[in-house]
């Protein structure tokens, strides 16, 4: 079987700090694969590296068979590349900053204009053509960014984090364009720290941390493992919290934690709470609170690692540094 | 690894092609240029006028005697001038597209390598012509003698302009190595100083200390301002366009391959 993307035991330092370490990652034609981890997990470095940006230290990776570090001009002519941060001429028009990569891809003057014009209104920014990118908005912006990595249609296409910072309608307007590409034979890496976003988008994920994968499958499968939600409890009185941390491990099947006179334990029976609420009121226990909620990132990495993603993320920092700030600029996800 | 790889067709780009990367890279820089007429009048016109005007109305006089024969000294030294300023402009234009992800986005194109550098060099050549013609037709207005005849002073633009584009990779390498913009125009700033004002290009150097005079006699900047004399007003010995001519393949010769090796370096 040939693999659209395939990495094996890449391995990636930058001075003393290793951002990649030993990392496998396959993706099959025409398929999203996911690649979720926390900042600093390496997660831009491998993509950067599949661009043929960076020559990993060891390991291979190859795209559509092309080994990146031997054939990078190979490479360069099937994929395209959406980074975290729109990565346009913002003293250029939209349409130049088309025309410009078309004119660069080997197209004539006129069939660049028609490939500006044409993208431009697929993207829904035809009525901003020509204005400056500068102007645009940060949805518009990586739209735009988009819609260059797409000029010389290319059979792979990484988008690194391509929502990070965006507001939940750009987002959404986001993931609609990548299942159109899909959809038409794309294959697409993407990137992101959002749980729902590898959920709506990917057919495989690989969960990484620390430069290497700690988890992968379908979203199913995944989902099956992390899936457990968080059942967060406050007794009114604080002296009942021993009796309500008895019956809610009784009946959660697990070991709940005690923070600031709330418990909190992982449940997966979504019926728990009615039955939590009746034994309490039976055992007169009144609540403050009572909460069911979808694991956060933090969670799922928690039960994954053993760790929590801010000590990954602690760890990292320098790491994030070396990455020439590229994985900056991230907002964490805990909703 | 599978010892089955496909055959590998290399499709690194021709010649012919590098060359259409580079151009099609320099006309990006001419539409940066385009797109904001306001910095062509500001570098181009208000720039050398403000120059013209402090320098020889205020110390033509006390210079040279008289304001005119003063604006016949110094402005093919202003015409240096100008194009040292402008060709170390050449490494904010890199540095920018560095730090704002467009160089990532050119180099994941199946696009020559050597391709952005070249497309900010020729735009700065452009940029460094604009802003001479327009300095050399101003001081024509304000009375500034052209001697010779066009060719001689098409010659002497042109001189100015690769003199230019040696300072220009210079300037690239500056841009390619530093950590942040502002240190580019720190660089550029503090440079501007030995380059241009421990010249000739303002007063004979006659009059300096021994050590500068030293310093201002083989400065580059000075061969050319010579080099532009003997052009355009047959003021100085013609020998120095050769001086010139050499000095730039010296610059070219050391910091090109310099400022490619921090390129392949940085990204």
């Amino acid at each position: 079987m040939t693999y659209a993307i395939e990495t094996e035991g890449l391995v990636k330092r930058f001075g003393k700090v290793t951002a990649l370490n030993g990392l496998d990652l396959v993706a099959r034609e025409g398929t999203v694969l996911g690649v979720l981890g926390p900042n600093g997990a390496g997660k831009t470095t491998a993509v950067r590296i599949l661009a043929s940006l960076l020559l990993p230290d060891g390991g291979v990776a190859r795209v559509c068979g092309y080994d990146v570090a031997r054939d990078p001009y190979e490479v360069r002519r099937i994929i395209g590349l959406t980074g975290q941060y729109a990565a346009v001429d913002e003293g250029l028009t939209g349409a130049q900053n088309i025309f410009l990569v078309a004119r660069l891809l080997g197209l004539s003057r006129a069939a660049s204009r028609r490939r500006a014009t044409e993208l431009l209104e697929r993207f829904g920014l035809g009525h901003a053509a020509d204005r400056k990118a500068r102007t645009y908005s940060g949805g518009m912006r990586r739209r735009l960014d988009l819609a260059v990595s797409l000029i010389g249609d290319p059979s792979v296409l990484y988008l690194d984090e391509p929502t990070t910072g965006l507001d939940p309608e750009s987002r959404r307007e986001l993931w609609e364009i990548v299942r159109q590409l899909v959809s038409n034979g794309s294959t697409v890496l993407l990137t992101t720290q959002y749980m729902d976003e590898a959920d709506q988008l990917a057919d495989d994920i690989v969960v990484i941390d620390g430069g290497t994968v700690i988890a992968a499958g379908t979203s199913e499968e995944l989902k099956a493992k992390i899936d457990r939600q968080t059942l967060e409890v406050q007794p009114l009185e604080a002296a009942r919290l021993e009796s309500t941390r008895r019956i809610v491990e009784e009946l959660g099947g697990a070991r709940a934690v005690a923070e600031g006179g709330r418990l909190r334990v992982q449940v997966n029976d979504p019926s728990l709470p009615v039955t939590l609420l009746r034994r309490l009121d039976e055992a007169g226990i009144e609540l403050a609170e009572l909460a069911l909620r979808r694991p956060s990132l933090d969670e799922v990495f928690l039960s994954l690692t053993g760790r929590g993603a801010k000590e990954a993320r602690g760890a990292a920092e320098h790491g994030a540094a070396a990455d020439t700030a590229a994985e900056d600029d991230t907002e964490e996800d805990t909703a | 690894m599978s010892a089955l790889t496909r055959p590998r067709p290399r499709h690194r780009p021709g010649p012919l092609t590098a060359a259409r990367h580079c151009l099609t890279l320099a006309g990006r820089n001419l539409l940066h240029l385009r797109a904001n007429p306001g910095e062509v009048i500001g570098f181009a016109v208000l720039q050398p006028l403000l120059v013209i005007a402090l320098l020889v109305y205020v110390f033509g006089g006390a210079i040279s005697g008289d304001p005119g024969t003063y604006l016949q000294y110094a402005l093919p030294g202003l015409l240096v001038q100008s194009t040292v300023t402008a060709a170390l402009t050449a490494g904010s234009g890199l540095h920018q597209d560095i730090s704002n992800g467009v160089f990532d986005r050119l180099r994941s194109l199946p696009v020559a390598r050597i391709a952005p550098l070249v497309g900010h060099l020729l735009g700065n050549m452009v940029r460094v012509a604009i802003s001479l013609v327009m300095l050399l037709v101003l001081g024509a207005v304000q009375g500034f003698d052209i001697r010779s005849g066009f060719w001689s002073t098409t010659a002497a633009l042109l001189l100015a302009v690769l003199f230019g584009s040696g300072l220009g990779w210079l300037s690239m390498l500056v841009g390619l190595s530093a950590r942040s913009a502002t240190t580019v125009h720190m660089f550029s700033g503090i440079l501007m100083v030995p380059l241009t004002f421990c010249s000739n290009v303002f007063v004979p150097t006659e009059t300096m200390p021994g050590w500068l005079q030293w310093w201002a006699e083989i400065n580059p900047v000075s061969h050319q301002a010579s080099a532009l004399r003997a052009l355009i007003t047959g003021g100085a010995d013609p020998g120095t366009v050769w001086w010139t001519l050499g000095w730039t393949a010296v610059l070219t010769a050391l910091f090109a391959p310099l400022a490619i090796r921090a390129y392949r370096r940085r990204v």
